[in-house]
């Protein structure tokens, strides 16, 4: 199972969540800021993603699409 | 067919009858017998009753009920109307139609059970905040109660808007033949911003949170708007022995109907007094006040209170005439008999200090 | 590929107006895809709140009126007793329902209305800066605690489930909380029990979600996860509280 993660930068409030919660580590936070101000986080997809969806749960502003195949 | 009815008991039957669909109201004196009548009456008629757990709980389920669409009514008196104050701006702000009867009693505080007219300035000049009116309906005996009820919920559909009946004790308590015969359900208005469920339509929102100073501008201006249509169109008002008096007492409710007994006394006298009676507290008959005091410059006000009613006939007359006002504040009742006294006695005054015109 | 978790549709496009991991996001995520899942947006009516979640109806695609501070229940009671086939639940706050709505509350589960109060618990008054709430915990430090709660000046934190499970109205309680992946997932599967009992008519339901307020807890949002399973959840135990078989 492969998983590939999409993330609105401009919806990202940079809390966390995501990268705390995620299992292989696949999230990070980025240097980028977006028009809100905030350090966004932001997807490698070198860590072994296998789309299991924490993120999105975990994401209080919806900012997380998830796929897997 | 006439009924002998209490006031309380036959607003009830004539809000029903109205359409009324749904009551939420908690005790207090001098109106339980309307909450009681509607306990059974209500589950007859297979609508909603809620004994409310405070009169609070009441003006909100009166608010979820009419944002789903239903002919919603609570009644309470004194302390109870101040609980729902707010409820009653956000009715007016969320543009929700809504009756909501006062059964006034002594105050201020706990007051008394007995009837007053003290809680005018709260009726009529919004007791809740923000800028809004609410029209205000005075009946004078307990069939005109139940004539101003479904002038009430049509008043309130027509203009998505909250409509206040301000009976009194003595009303509420009185017990008069009545006859519904005459009674036109009002008809049934179209509502597109009831919430149902969005089925096979966009979402509604009902709110009244305009963060947006613009917008909220706006909307201020645009119930104002209706508040203008309601002033232009809604007066209601009756006169007694107008056409030749030389002194116009104006009064309402159950103090109009002494008035009423005064002036038949005075009149035997040969007293040219005649009695302007509001219906509409507000929008308040200025213009018909006005045009009296072309010909008349005697202006007595009567309240059961400390003075209320008598600042709008100020600002009704605009500086003409001269006004006496009288008033017993407290749940006292004067009798006819008493009232007729103190009116000639006026009168006299004003005739031999010579202020009076002559018509 | 294919999609595992997408924005539900009946999420609006406006972005969220909390602030960084706030427990509102998660919990307003999890109602519209339950009642997408559910196929409920014919019949589902919000009523939102005073506070931080005062905004639903910018959010939620489904219809919603805001009720005055704490009036929710009451509001709720109003649409739900003439409009029994919807599906009709408040929203409310530790203030609009455990300080000023108090009595509706009470009274609405007391009458066993069958109605859904999703009551989100995180602490404080987040919406005016960070007061006291009744469900602050003893010590914990607000602006109008800065000396920390003091049981002898400004009381308990009260426990809702528990007082509200001792009312024979009350049919379905239950405690969870969004501050880790397992929690929101029992807490999506508290919401649509609810909503499932109020569809087959079993009364009274109330669903207390612990929820985390970094800005007011001035704490950052992780911190704020760990500290509602150290601490939070010490005073407010997590579980089902009340189930009433259902008639």
């Amino acid at each position: 199972m492969e998983g590939r993660v999409r993330i609105d930068e401009e919806r990202c409030k940079g809390c966390a969540f995501c990268i705390e919660f995620c299992p292989k580590e696949s999230i990070f936070l980025s240097e980028e800021l977006n028009l809100k101000g905030y350090f966004v986080a932001a997807f490698d997809a070198a860590k072994g993603c296998n789309g299991c969806g924490i993120c999105a749960l975990m994401c209080p502003d919806v900012a997380i699409e998830v796929e897997r195949g | 067919m006439k009924r002998l009815m209490s006031g309380n008991a036959a607003l009830a039957e004539a809000a029903i009858l109205s359409g009324c669909t749904a009551y939420f109201g908690y005790p207090i004196t001098p109106q339980n017998e309307l909450t009681e009548y509607m306990a059974k009456r209500m589950a007859d008629a297979g609508g909603v009753f809620i004994q409310s757990e405070s009169e609070i709980a009441a003006i909100n389920m009166v608010l979820g009920a009419a944002a789903t669409g239903a002919r919603a009514m609570t009644s309470s008196s004194g302390p109870g109307i101040s609980l729902k104050q707010e409820g009653i701006s956000y009715l007016a702000a969320d543009e929700l139609p809504a009756v909501i009867v006062n059964m006034v009693r002594g105050g201020p505080g706990m007051g008394n059970i007995s009837a007053s007219q003290s809680d005018y300035l709260q009726a009529t000049q919004g007791g809740g905040h923000g800028d809004y009116r609410t029209i205000v309906l005075a009946p004078g005996s307990v069939q005109e109660l139940t004539e101003v009820v479904p002038l009430a919920f049509d008043l309130a559909d027509k203009y998505r808007s909250p409509v206040i009946i301000l009976g009194d004790g003595m009303l509420g308590q009185m017990m008069e033949p009545v006859d519904f015969d005459n009674l036109r359900r009002p008809p049934d208005y179209e509502k597109d911003y009831v919430l149902t469920g969005a089925k096979g339509r966009p979402a509604r929102m009902i709110r009244s949170l305009i963060f947006d100073t613009k917008l909220q501008e706006e909307h201020n201006w645009k119930l104002f708007r209706k508040f203008q249509q309601m002033e232009q169109n809604e007066v209601r008002y009756e006169t007694y022995l107008t056409d030749d008096a030389e002194m116009i007492v104006i009064a309402y409710g159950i103090g109009a109907r002494i008035v009423r007994g005064a002036i038949k006394r005075l009149r035997q006298e040969n007293l040219k007094v005649g009695l302007l009676r509001p219906i509409t507290l507000w929008p308040f008959p200025a213009k018909a006040l006005k045009e009296m005091a072309k010909t008349v410059n005697d202006f007595f006000v009567f309240e059961m209170s400390a003075g209320q009613m008598v600042q709008d006939v100020r600002l009704a007359l605009e500086g003409k005439g001269h006004i006496h006002f009288y008033g017993r504040p407290g749940g006292v009742i004067p009798m006819p008999v008493e009232l007729s006294r103190i009116i000639s006695r006026h009168y006299y005054q004003e005739h031999f200090g010579g202020k009076r015109k002559k018509r | 590929m294919k999609t595992v978790y997408a924005r539900p549709k009946l999420l609006k496009e406006a972005h969220f107006h909390y602030c960084p991991g706030c427990g509102h996001g998660i919990i307003n995520r999890l109602l519209m895809e339950v009642i997408e899942e559910m196929g409920l947006q014919g019949e589902a009516v919000c009523v939102a709140p005073a506070g931080c979640g005062m905004l639903l109806y910018n959010y939620f695609e489904i219809d919603v009126i805001e009720s005055a501070h704490g009036r929710g229940s009451a509001v709720a009671t109003g649409i739900k007793r003439v409009r029994p086939d919807t599906l009709v639940f408040s929203y409310q706050g530790d203030g609009d329902l455990a300080a000023i709505g108090t009595a509706e509350g009470f009274h609405a589960a007391n009458r066993g209305e069958n109605i859904t109060v999703i009551f989100v618990n995180n602490g404080v008054y987040g919406m005016t800066g960070g007061q006291m709430a009744p469900t602050t915990l003893l010590d914990q430090v607000t602006t109008t605690t800065p000396a920390g709660r003091d049981s002898v000046l400004a009381g308990h934190p009260v426990r809702i489930c528990e007082v509200f499970s001792m009312l024979d109205g009350t049919s379905y309680l239950e405690r969870v909380a969004v501050n880790k992946p397992a929690a929101v997932i029992k807490t999506k599967k508290a919401i649509t029990k609810a909503f499932r009992r109020q569809l087959d008519g079993c009364g009274f339901s109330l669903v207390e979600i612990l929820a985390p307020c970094p800005t007011n807890w001035k704490m950052g949002p992780h911190e704020a996860c760990v500290w509602i399973d150290e601490v939070m959840s010490k005073q407010f135990p997590l579980g089902v509280v009340k189930e009433v078989p259902c008639t």
